[in-house]
């Protein structure tokens, strides 16, 4: 396919001109070249290209860390500790434990983090301003986070199950990442403690040796080198909950709620969106006239299911429903693909858009938050056809 | 430098070039009064591409508050003296007046 050189996808070409000019292909340790937002701590997005396959591997699975401490974890002598005040029974597992003494699950399903699409919110928030890559989908393998809990013995007045990581700040002063879940969720048969991504330990950056699976939420949720988890009578507090990843009540009415995190005027992040990425067009790529174009996306939603994605050439006037590929389960991408014959000389703009079960659709235009979340705006590309 | 809508090619030489390249020190912020309080104050806890990567679309008003982030929630120890100074080098250099 056409369009490398001088063309760019439309939307980072509305993207801050500064986020344009200092990212960079750049390899950590193990992994191919990513698009690099920050050296440290690392936060590095996966080029769009890359999701032409339906799962993303992992030496092309993003990257992001809040806080620049992120040990290297010995798998020998690391410790799950599970207790907190709602647990009757606390107890420790080795990595050993936890993968022999649990019945294994595994599962597909997409990790995207809360703030994908930030640098194309219009106007502009501070933040990592990720394109469209803080997103991938793996094959994960671990225990029900249920079955932990259950033999922790949770007790009726847990609300909230909370999970910190090996990582931590640089200063003592910086609050520590630290998040929870309801209840509700967390003993959700879907929500595990994985081991294994894509048949293969975790990768360091992405939470070696394990780390928390939350299908149909947000990134967030998602805690990496995962080293305790306490079952709480009260809501947790602290930045990561009580100010970070919220946005103001009534815009999002949507989502799935987290009632004990609710303020009066804003609510947490919890599910990810309804979104449709077209991977193999370039903006500005050149087509005949006569000659069939073969558009190639992804589409995924919190886990209702993809009803049908739609591709209009002609300025959103009219739409034609794509064809679906394998399904790899509700939480996964779902690919698709659509073609058709350009009849005309001149640039068009192809949309995508996605509808899933519930009706929902992606939005024109981006619902506006502080913080820049949500972003699930539907993709244009331009293209010429010569 | 920027490389966008990468071919396969493009990604086979980046390997070769990302070898020696995975290391903030290829990050300069613009010259001019106070970069060096800027970068002692920032870089504690984080590479600054992080300024790069947040501009030019905060106003001064904008900078202040994430400034006033870092101190307040984050518990940078930055000396109440050098904050003027540093929103100031952040608005002219990168933000809009």
């Amino acid at each position: 396919m056409a369009g490398s050189g001088g063309f760019m996808r439309l939307a980072r070409a509305s993207m801050p001109t500064g986020t344009i000019d200092s990212e960079v292909l750049d390899a950590l340790p193990g992994k191919l070249p990513l698009l690099k937002h920050s050296f440290r701590p690392p936060n590095y997005e996966t080029p769009v290209e890359y999701f032409n396959d339906a799962i993303t591997p992992n030496d092309r699975f993003f990257v992001r860390w809040h806080l620049a401490n992120i040990p290297e974890i010995d798998a020998a002598g690391w410790r799950l500790k599970i207790g907190g005040d709602a647990a009757e029974r606390p107890f420790d597992l080795t990595l050993e434990q936890l993968k022999q003494e649990f019945d294994p699950v595994e599962l597909v399903a997409v990790c995207q983090c809360a703030g994908n699409r930030r640098g194309l919110c219009e106007p502009h928030v501070a933040g990592v301003e990720w394109g469209e890559g803080a997103v991938g989908n793996a094959r994960w393998k671990g225990a029900r986070l249920k079955d932990i809990l259950t033999r922790a013995g949770l007790k009726p007045d847990a609300v909230e199950v909370a999970f910190n990581g090996a990582d931590g700040p640089v200063l003592e002063a910086t609050p520590d990442f630290v998040k929870s879940l309801p209840t509700w969720k967390a003993v959700d048969d879907n929500t595990l403690v994985a081991y294994e991504m894509n048949g293969a330990s975790l990768p360091h950056w992405n939470g070696f040796p394990a780390r928390l699976i939350v299908p149909g939420w947000a990134g967030t949720y998602w805690v990496k080198q995962l080293i305790s988890i306490s079952a709480l009578t009260q809501p947790l507090k602290g930045f990561w909950m009580s100010t970070a990843y919220r946005v103001p009540k009534g815009k999002f009415p949507s989502v799935d709620r987290f009632i004990s995190q609710e303020s009066e005027t804003t609510i947490p992040v919890t599910e990810i969106d309804v979104f449709s990425l077209m991977t193999n067009l370039s903006e500005g790529a050149r087509f005949k006239l006569g000659v069939p174009v073969v558009i190639q996306g992804i589409a995924w939603d919190p886990g209702y299911g993809i009803r049908r994605v739609e591709i209009s050439i002609d300025e959103g006037r009219t739409w034609q429903s794509a064809a679906f590929g394998t399904d790899l389960g509700r939480f996964s991408f779902r690919p698709w693909h659509f073609a058709f014959t350009p009849r005309s000389r001149g640039d068009i703009t192809v949309i995508s858009r996605a509808i899933n079960a519930q009706g929902i659709v992606q939005t024109d235009g981006w619902i506006a938050n502080p913080a820049g979340y949500h972003n699930n705006v539907v993709q244009k590309i331009g293209i010429h056809i010569a | 430098m920027k490389i966008l809508a990468i071919t396969a090619a493009a990604v086979l030489l980046a390997i070769s070039a990302a070898a020696v390249a995975t290391d903030e020190s290829r990050i300069h912020l613009k010259d001019g009064a106070d970069v060096a309080t800027v970068l002692a104050a920032c870089s504690v806890c984080h590479s600054p591409d992080y300024i790069e990567m947040n501009s030019r679309f905060l106003k001064r008003a904008g900078w202040e508050a994430e400034v006033g982030k870092m101190i307040k929630v984050m518990g940078a120890p930055i000396p109440d003296a050098d904050v003027p100074r540093i929103v100031d080098y952040l608005t002219r250099n990168y933000g809009v007046e």
